[in-house]
């Protein structure tokens, strides 16, 4: 299989704080990797790495081939690695269409009628067509969650980073989130997920990787990463 | 295309506003101070509103226009439109060096920095003996008129002219690609990034935009005093009205910032001339405060929100 993400003895401090400590990670293409581990282990740490809201880490990152350590975030994104936010981060004076044309005005170069019947196609897949043209402040939170990966879809990325994209979400509205991460990655898209809802994580990926206190302790499938000593010591205590 | 139409025939309009006998001198002097805050107006608001980065710094770009001119007409006798190109390129040029320097920090940081320009550039002013120094520099226009029978009309038609390529400007940024990504810029700019905005880039060219429009709008004051001194060319009250036209106006569309400076810079030449002089900066502030309070979408929020309530 091919690897289209390698993370390459990442360190991360912020001061005296070591939030990733010599972290390697390597994701194939066309993958759905689950990254668990208890609150500040450095799961968003990491992805703000990959994705390059940091650049100012130790080690190395190579991406769909290339090396991406020195990039900037908007030039990551051009390669082709999208994310979404924990904390929905909308572009809340602008509709949701309007969203959606940022990246493909910035990416593809084009935000004419026919990107605007892309965008719409999109939306469509995620159950948001009927609020296109509605201001994106007034969304409910689940509608929101859609539109960052709406938005990260329209940036045609090979790489989806979706973060706690179901924090805070019913049930059903769990299941409707996770139907759009399967029905994406069926595209061809790698996908990452950081979550702390364990149904999705164990129904989702086909590998976890599990992070405590910035270094990796324990990787392989759903099952045997849940029952991992180490694993669970991390989230329960000793 | 309509547009381009409009702007024509409002340039014909100034022109023959400039060129019509028996109106006032005081009137094209009044107009003069309008029309400039309209560009400053405008110019903040491309930084300012579009992107959400507010610059306090507007007399340093102002500044350097003025003493752009000054310099340039003392040394080389420059014509009127060379010391304003002059100026708007000096002044660009300060808002692309500040915003190398500053751009990288965001919201208030970015303000206090603009701050501290104002004050280093004032104090460099202040001993610069050339252009006058503390004391100022007494000026002595040339006589070329062109076709027009003063000198005030002559600066009213320019200063219109460069208010109507300021606001072309402003209207062709906010239609554009870097319209778009400055608003998202302003709205968030971590998603900006992740969005494929090269977030600092655009930055820089609103910031260098925004500083060379000021310096336009400053580089022809000198002429039209006659005379130029650090004082009141760094005022910092034009930071205040440059920031407050555009709110009360309303800072998310283009339009916003000409119908605050024009509402505004116009009450405040009748307070002026009627009233007093000191009053006229009172009036920014109270309906800079009374707005910020009742509507802080500026005026183009109310006509949206009538509009709404109406249908």
């Amino acid at each position: 299989m091919e690897t289209i993400l390698e993370v390459n003895n990442v360190t991360k401090q912020f001061g005296g704080f070591t939030a990733l400590s010599d972290v390697n990670l390597h994701v194939n293409r066309g993958e759905r990797l689950g990254l668990i581990g208890p609150n500040g282990s450095g799961k968003t740490t990491l992805i703000n790495c990959i994705s390059g809201a940091y650049t100012n880490y130790q080690g190395s990152i190579r991406f769909d081939g290339g090396d991406i350590t020195l990039l900037k975030a908007h030039e990551r994104t051009k390669r082709g690695i999208a994310r979404s936010f924990q904390i929905p981060r909308p572009f809340s004076s602008m509709t949701v269409m309007e969203n959606l044309l940022v990246p493909f005005a910035f990416v593809g170069g084009k935000d004419g009628p026919e990107q605007q019947n892309e965008a719409m196609t999109i939306l469509q897949g995620m159950g948001l067509a009927d609020k296109a043209y509605v201001q994106s402040n007034q969304l409910s939170q689940v509608e929101l969650r859609k539109m960052e990966l709406a938005r990260a879809m329209a940036a045609k990325p090979k790489l989806l980073i979706s973060d706690e994209a179901m924090a805070g979400l019913s049930g059903t509205e769990v299941d409707e989130v996770l139907q759009i991460l399967f029905d994406l990655n069926k595209l061809g898209i790698t996908i990452i997920m950081i979550e702390h809802i364990m149904q999705a994580v164990m129904k989702f990926s086909q590998r976890v990787v599990c992070l405590d206190a910035g270094k990796i302790i324990c990787e392989g499938t759903p099952e045997t990463v849940v029952k991992n000593p180490e694993v669970q010591r991390a989230y329960l205590g000793d | 295309m309509r547009f381009t139409a409009y702007c024509f025939l409002l340039v014909l309009a100034f022109l023959g506003l400039s060129s019509l006998g028996g109106i006032n001198e005081y009137v094209y002097f009044a107009g003069f101070v309008i029309l400039q805050f309209v560009i400053l107006a405008t110019a903040w608001n491309i930084l300012g509103g579009y992107a959400g980065y507010v610059n306090f710094g507007v007399p340093a770009f102002i500044a350097v226009g003025a003493y752009t001119a000054v310099v340039l007409f003392k040394a080389l006798s420059a014509p009127l439109l060379l010391q304003i190109l002059g100026g708007g390129i000096l002044a660009g040029a300060l808002g692309l060096g500040v915003g190398l320097l500053t751009l990288k920090l965001r919201g208030i940081f970015f303000s206090i920095a603009t701050v501290a320009v104002v004050f280093i550039l004032e104090t460099v002013v202040n001993n610069w003996r050339y252009v006058g120094g503390a004391t100022g520099l007494q000026l002595t226009r040339p006589q070329d008129l062109w076709f027009f029978d003063s000198y005030a009309r002559m600066l009213f038609f320019v200063m219109a002219v460069l208010a109507i390529l300021s606001v072309v400007i402003a209207r062709y940024i906010q239609d554009s690609f870097l319209g778009r990504g400055l608003r998202a810029v302003r709205d968030s700019e971590e998603a900006a990034e992740c969005s494929g905005v090269p977030t600092l880039k655009i930055k820089l060219i609103a910031c260098t935009i925004s500083g060379a429009l000021m310096g336009i709008a400053g580089a022809p004051m000198p002429m039209y005093l006659s005379y130029i001194e650090p004082t009141s060319t760094f005022n910092l009250s034009y930071s205040i009205s440059a920031l407050g036209m555009p709110i009360i106006g309303g800072t998310s569309h283009w339009i916003g910032p000409v119908i605050g400076a024009l509402l505004l810079a116009t009450l405040q030449q009748i307070v002026t001339v009627t009233v007093s002089n000191e009053l006229n900066v009172l009036v920014v502030g109270v309906l800079l405060v009374l707005f910020v309070v009742i509507a802080p979408e500026g005026i183009l929020g109310l006509i949206k929100k009538w509009k709404q309530s109406s249908k």
